[in-house]
């Protein structure tokens, strides 16, 4: 039986098993935490139909249980080519063929240093936001509710500043989805969303824009905070412009929501290197092409899945999952 | 006291100031007719505008600032509109434009 | 203050053997900061640095302004790097930040563009025959100053406290934009949080307060001010500093540009004049200090010398809240002992409107 390695153990890592077995491949997944799951694992719930992300990992999980998959945990890979992994700790499996589901990499917030993440209280990120949706407790650092939040748009996204030219797609919708749910949570809190464009692509997410605007009363303004800084009573000033009227515009708010972007990894371009692979400018992994062989490398004998080629959503990487194990049946036979 | 000639004066700031703006009269609209939070900066009825094409009236601009609590002269621009109704016809976001003007004057017929 | 970056935002600063480069105006604004430096540096601290009577502007004002050409400025940094070059020295050190921005934006273009480099060599020999290297160390004053903040401390005879409460004095620091704005890895701390002045503050017990305008420019601009007509919105500027750091009762501002220092100083006057308003304590203005100034106090020199009472906005209430003991009668004797004149009554010196222009010589 022809045996495929899956590096990366999320949920392109899980659904590309998953469809690789389901066709008869002897398959193992290699992850170098301890747990699958991967980054979705923090996340409380999926835009735009709000549906709990555990819905969708623990059912993937269960499937790789049932399925007969080969799970290593623990196992981080530091190179391979189409018959190899080779792993941390010098053991080499053999296979023929691999399929890269490494996905993206969280941009730091830190990094854009004038939004004082990091350094003032109440400065978070949309995934800290998940984190505390998922303990269920959303609040100010001396514990109050806040009366006025702002969510800021292409953090470390579409900004030359950090050499992250691209959108990272995805975050356009979290902020409107958070931005709903932060008024769920604080009905009298007046919710501004500061973007640049507002990106919605898929099925739903334009009418839960325009839900969020016209049912919850959120305010987006159209222009990217140039700074946030302390008040005197422990708040955070906002500047901005407001391009729509062209005036700048200041706010004070309780807490500043930063929508970071995806990154590639910073080993993509070793892998490249050593495994004949190229890198897209933006440092993801570039597909052989990008329509009939996307998820393919132009290396025989190794594919990818997920947000290892671009930023993508949960159902896209879902898809890609699918896709892979279709491309590996036609390499191997 | 002596006068000195400065030949200057201090600006006054331009800035919006959330903070400062009362922001009471633009709750009310927005509770009367949320369908303007849904408005998406096409400008489409500015294009269109029988009044903003001779005039600097901008219907987009003065009810962005509006809401952003800038009243203004708003009265005074919106006595521009002509009611023809075109920009509710071109509206991609379905906002009864002539609705607006009409509220926003009537709300802020004071400023 | 919060912040957490500083320390990744670092930058060589030589220990010792300095060439010195003036700034245009401070010498007028501010006359005691640059002795009060060339002291401290050889005096206090032991230092080599040598104070270059041959060497000029930058011309950065002129370039600015649009009247100098970059091909122009070039050649003038590239005759100060000569003279360094002739003195023997290859750390260059600038007083002026307008001067700082105009040295790193040259050095950088000259490694960006090597082609302008070369342009520039030769029109420095056809125009004077003279040949220069490239500085090794490249640093304004204030680095100097936050580099020796440590030794400075040792020898302290005063510090940056209230004397009476004991309490640390509240400092505003502010950052001319062309430190670290321009390449923010030529700044100690960056510039978001830069910590050149701050450094120093906390060496010497003082405290920084963060306020919302902190990074705001202060309205300077050259070709801005300089015309008159266009200085409303120069001075509104610094208004809106202002306005953002008075609740927090700063006792002082430092800031480490000649065009800030000035503009914060002598703008509170204006502003009092015009509008009758004040922000520092019991209808004064804030007091404003350069680094060489406040490092002196601390050191313990006398506040006329080093020219403490050419400022616009008194600073007694501040040498009062630090204990430091100084003459009042002699404010206004020069040097030698001479009276050098003595400014008329001023609103933002708690002066009523009503008898302002009362002039005394």
């Amino acid at each position: 039986m022809k045996h495929v390695v899956v590096i990366g153990g999320g949920i392109a890592g899980m659904q590309s098993a998953l469809s690789l077995k389901k066709r008869g491949f002897d398959v193992t997944v290699v992850e170098k935490s301890n747990r699958l799951g991967g980054k979705l694992l923090n996340w409380h719930c999926l835009f735009p139909s709000f549906t709990p992300a555990t819905e969708v990992t623990d059912t993937l999980k269960q499937r790789i249980a049932d399925s007969g998959v080969e799970v290593r945990l623990n196992a981080e890979v530091v190179e391979f080519d189409r018959h190899h992994v080779v792993l941390a700790d010098g053991e080499r499996i053999e296979c023929d063929a691999v399929v890269l589901c490494s996905g993206f990499t969280l941009f730091d917030a830190r990094i854009k240093e004038e939004y004082g993440y990091g350094i003032y209280d109440n400065v978070y990120t949309s995934v800290d936001i998940e984190a505390m949706l998922n303990k269920g407790r959303v609040e100010l650092k001396n514990g109050g509710r806040p009366r006025r939040i702002a969510f800021l748009h292409c953090v470390g996204s579409r900004d030359e500043k950090v050499c992250q030219r691209h959108c990272s797609k995805v975050c356009c919708v979290t902020g409107v989805k958070q931005a709903i749910e932060m008024k769920q949570l604080f009905p009298e809190a007046d919710v501004f969303n500061f973007y640049m464009d507002i990106r919605m692509f898929g099925p739903g997410y334009e009418e839960m824009y325009r839900e969020a605007q016209q049912k919850y009363n959120i305010h987006f303004v159209r222009g990217r905070i140039s700074e946030a800084a302390p008040t005197i009573d422990g708040r955070l000033q906002l500047k901005a412009e407001d391009t729509l009227t062209g005036r700048p515009l200041k706010i004070s708010v309780d807490m500043l929501v930063l929508l970071v972007g995806m990154r590639s990894n910073d080993d993509n371009a070793r892998f490249a290197e050593h495994s004949g692979l190229q890198c897209a400018p933006s440092g993801f992994m570039a597909p052989a092409d990008m329509f009939l062989s996307n998820v393919a490398s132009g290396v025989g004998g190794i594919f990818y899945a997920g947000a290892v080629t671009a930023p993508k959503s949960v159902g896209e990487v879902l898809n890609d999952g699918a896709a892979v194990a279709e491309a590996v049946t036609g390499y191997l036979g | 006291m002596a006068a000195i000639d400065w030949g200057f004066s201090i600006n006054r700031p331009r800035t919006i100031d959330i903070d400062n703006n009362n922001l009471r009269k633009s709750d009310e609209i927005l509770r009367e007719m949320p369908e303007l939070q849904c408005c998406i900066g096409c400008g489409a009825c500015t294009a269109s505008c029988t009044a903003g094409n001779l005039t600097e009236f901008n219907f987009r601009k003065v009810h962005t600032l509006v809401r952003r609590g800038e009243y203004q002269g708003a009265y005074e621009e919106m006595n521009k509109c002509m009611l023809c109704g075109k920009c509710r016809l071109l509206c991609p976001r379905g906002i009864n434009t002539r609705g607006v003007v009409m509220l926003i004057k009537r709300k802020l017929g004071d400023f | 203050m919060k912040r957490a970056t500083w320390s990744e935002y670092q930058k060589d600063i030589a220990d010792d053997k300095y060439y010195y480069a003036r700034s245009c105006i401070r010498q007028n604004f501010f006359p005691g900061s640059e002795k009060a430096f060339l002291d401290i540096l050889s005096k206090d601290l032991g230092k080599d640095i040598f104070d270059d009577p041959a060497h000029s502007s930058c011309t950065g004002i002129g370039y600015h302004s649009d009247i100098v050409p970059l091909e122009t400025i070039m050649t003038v940094v590239a005759r100060q790097f000569a003279m360094m070059t002739e003195s023997g020295y290859e750390n260059f050190v600038t007083s002026c930040i307008t001067s700082f921005g105009i040295y790193t934006e040259i050095l950088a273009t000259w490694e960006e563009f090597p082609e302008t480099e070369e342009r520039t060599r030769e029109n420095l020999y056809k125009t004077t025959g003279r040949e220069f290297r490239k500085p090794k160390c490249l640093a304004h004053t204030s680095d100097i100053i936050f580099h020796f903040r440590e030794d400075i401390a040792r020898l302290a005879k005063r510090r940056l406290v209230n004397s009476g409460t004991e309490e640390p004095l509240k400092v505003v620091e502010h950052i001319g934009c062309h430190y670290a704005k321009l390449f923010p890895k030529s700044g100690i701390g960056g510039s978001e949080f830069p910590y050149v002045l701050a450094g120093m503050v906390d060496a010497w017990g003082g405290e920084c307060v963060d306020y919302p305008e902190r990074r705001h420019c202060c309205g300077f601009g050259f070709r801005n001010y300089l015309v008159q007509a266009n200085r409303g919105y120069s001075v509104a500027n610094s208004q809106k500093k202002l306005e953002s750091m008075a609740p927090y009762h700063p006792d002082f501002i430092v800031a480490n540009c000649p065009g800030c220092t000035m503009f914060l100083d002598k703008w509170q006057y204006t502003i009092a004049e015009m509008d009758g308003r004040t922000y520092g304590g019991n209808g004064h203005g804030i007091p404003v200090l350069t680094y060489e100034e406040m490092a002196g106090l601390v050191l313990g020199y006398d506040p006329w010398e080093l020219g403490m009472q050419m400022h616009q906005v008194d600073v007694e209430p501040l040498l009062d809240k630090m204990g430091v003991d100084y003459d009042p009668a002699a404010k206004y004797l020069g040097r030698n002992g001479k009276f050098i004149g003595k400014p008329s009554a001023a609103v933002v010196n708690g002066c009523s409107q009503d008898f302002i222009y009362d002039i005394k010589l």
